[in-house]
């Protein structure tokens, strides 16, 4: 049995999300408006990177068991 | 690479433009954080390697929908995420073309109709294929060619990547060649063929979702797609209505060379017959899945002009309105291929900066390994263990695959130099490239579908294709160009209206020729295989193959067929 792809590609998009996501809280909120149309991509991707890396985590270790 | 690409390919991405990006050290975290992610994989799959079928073809063990994403990652190299945002700001919306006319009806041929033969016949490469059913000098003859092709290409794209950022980051040229190539000879020899293809899905979702947020932004700014449609001249904006006549639209192309040209012979000769995204298919576990791998991978495909494409289009839109330029590139005008660094600049402050521009190496990554693993399994099945060692064992085809895999590197980083110092040679390399892409297919499609093609008519049809293709560039040139690589340098006989018609007329020319000189020489010469030798080879000698019991969805005819009605329906929105 070989190396589920989506092992590593959950772990990757949860740890990205994660990294985004407390970025998005802790950094200055003037590069939102000066940047992303004062929009917190930051927080708004991270989850999105970390729903995405949960879900395709969940189905490896779903396939696994 | 496509070869048709070229001439949005950036060579020489902004050589001398002003544009810096500033990076954070959480955008320089996010990059080592993949860069960790690509080495680990390989180290992970180390332990699973043990035969060269391993190594090459992945144990023919991958599921269809791995593979498609390894398809269509492999093939979202440089030229892609750079040149398709700068032509879709120098064409408009008509690049979609390159994709709804230019990849996804050969996708669709190539998982129904040709994947039966690379992946029933014991082939174990594409060129291979071409022994079993012509000759060994028909394979010989794309074997090298290929291995040269592939080694150039893998070589400019990575001369692209340390060019670009050299020119926004400020980094150091010989080290972004030295990084980027030892990044991917490790996790290449550890993890093989499986190792690239993982990291060519891992780099896909992180394209998608790197670059989604930065089309949904930039759209926003611009009021949307009609926004866009209300800022810009209608033929940017209409992918057919303006193609009745050469003049109409910015690419300088009438709808017939569209169709044939780009529609049948380019892209049915790059997506049927380049061993480059064909590998990724025969990767599969079972014949089912690597007929569903190109019409998986076809789904995305139709849907990457709203990735790739619209940002060039958007940036045109913001230039319109004001308030944004881009840098400006050798000839004075804006440098379209700073298109998408330019957006990621204004839209993405640290944070998501770093995931853009981890994307974008991935991407260039992804496409230097793709070239490499297809080079040295070419290299090692089909000239080494056919001319020089025909008896190794398996163990010494990996050494030797692992040993290709150095060297292979190493000429591309010769040719990213190469490439730097001298750019007409560049050029001159992607023109004989074109002229031997140009009538492959003809010799496939006679091939497979025809058995009374002969080994003689494979190897001179191909052979004289390639001839004809270089004579009809000598004899041709876009209008208002001078006689040499742009063509017309044995007279300049006919004139088109741009070089993309001029490229496209070509490859017409080229087909027809091969076309009609291997039917000629195959009925002149007598048959080299019999029928039975043949099985597996030929349409009309083999069996088709079973999709009963299989689900619906994962019948290629059906899957086929939903994928054409889609993307008829996108061109339809976009008339």
């Amino acid at each position: 049995m070989q190396l589920d792809v989506r092992l590593p590609m959950g772990l990757l998009f949860l740890t990205l999300g994660v990294i985004l996501t407390v970025y998005g809280f802790t950094s200055d909120p003037a590069i939102y408006a000066q940047h992303s149309l004062g929009e917190n991509v930051n927080i708004r991707w991270g989850i999105v990177f970390f729903v995405f890396g949960a879900i395709v985590f969940f189905l490896a270790k779903k396939k696994k068991a | 690479m496509i070869p048709l690409f070229a001439e949005a390919a950036p060579l020489n991405a902004a050589s001398g433009s002003s544009l810096f990006l500033k990076l954070a050290s959480v955008d320089y975290i996010i990059l080592a954080v993949y860069f960790a992610f690509v080495l680990g994989i390989g180290w992970v799959l180390r332990k699973y390697l043990k035969t060269s079928a391993d190594f090459f073809e992945s144990g023919r063990s991958l599921p269809a929908w791995v593979c498609a994403l390894g398809f269509i990652g492999a093939n979202l190299g440089a030229q892609e995420v750079i040149g398709m945002a700068a032509s879709g700001a120098k064409y408009g919306i008509s690049t979609s073309h390159f994709y709804w006319i230019g990849a996804i009806p050969a996708m669709v041929f190539v998982g129904i109709f040709m994947m039966p033969f690379y992946y029933g016949s014991k082939a174990r490469s594409v060129p291979e294929y071409l022994k079993l059913r012509f000759d060994e000098k028909t394979r010989g003859l794309n074997a090298i060619t290929f291995a040269i092709m592939t080694v150039f290409s893998s070589g400019i794209s990575m001369h692209a990547l340390a060019s670009l950022l050299v020119a926004i980051l400020d980094w150091n040229y010989n080290w972004c060649i030295v990084i980027s190539s030892l990044i991917v000879l490790i996790y290449i020899l550890t993890g093989g063929l499986t190792s690239a293809i993982y990291n060519e899905v891992l780099q896909f979702f992180l394209i998608v979702l790197g670059f989604l947020p930065l089309v949904l932004i930039g759209l926003k700014d611009v009021g949307g797609w009609h926004g866009l449609m209300s800022k810009l001249e209608p033929n940017m904006t209409h992918s057919w209505s303006y193609m009745g006549n050469t003049a109409s639209n910015p690419m300088g192309v009438e709808w017939f060379s569209l169709v044939f040209g780009l529609g049948f012979v380019l892209s049915f000769g790059y997506w049927c017959t380049d061993f480059l995204v064909i590998q990724r298919a025969m990767a599969a576990k079972d014949m089912n899945s690597a007929r569903c791998t190109p019409l998986i991978a076809a789904i995305p495909k139709m849907l990457f002009p709203a990735l790739v494409i619209l940002p060039g289009i958007i940036a045109l839109g913001l230039i319109q309105r004001g308030g944004f330029t881009l840098p400006h590139a050798a000839d004075g005008g804006p440098d379209f291929n700073m298109v998408v660094p330019a957006l990621l600049s204004k839209y993405f402050p640290n944070g998501m900066l770093g995931i853009g521009l981890t994307a974008l190496m991935a991407s260039f990554m992804s496409g230097m390994a793709g070239n490499v693993t297809a080079f040295n399994t070419v290299w090692t099945y089909d000239l080494y263990q056919s001319y020089i060692k025909p008896n190794a064992t398996d163990h010494h085809l990996v050494t030797v695959g692992r040993v290709t895999t150095v060297v292979g590197l190493i000429i591309s980083a010769g040719c990213a130099y190469l490439a730097r110092e001298f750019n007409n040679i560049m050029d001159m390399l992607q023109l004989v490239f074109g002229f031997v892409n140009a009538p492959l297919f003809a010799v496939f499609l006679l091939g497979m579908f025809w058995k009374r093609a002969t080994g003689h008519g494979g190897f001179f049809g191909l052979l004289l294709g390639t001839v004809s293709a270089a004579i009809f560039h000598g004899l041709s040139i876009p209008a208002g160009a001078l006689t040499g690589i742009k063509g017309g340098w044995i007279a300049p006989h006919w004139v088109f209206a741009s070089s993309m018609a001029q490229n496209f007329w070509m490859a017409i020319a080229a087909f027809a020729s091969c076309f009609i000189l291997t039917a000629a020489i195959s009925l002149a010469t007598t048959p080299n295989r019999t029928d039975d030798q043949l099985r597996g080879l030929v349409y009309s000698l083999t069996e088709k193959p079973s999709t009963e019991g299989a689900a619906w969805y994962k019948r290629p005819a059906v899957l086929g067929s939903l994928v054409l009605l889609a993307t008829l329906v996108l061109n339809i929105i976009f008339w």
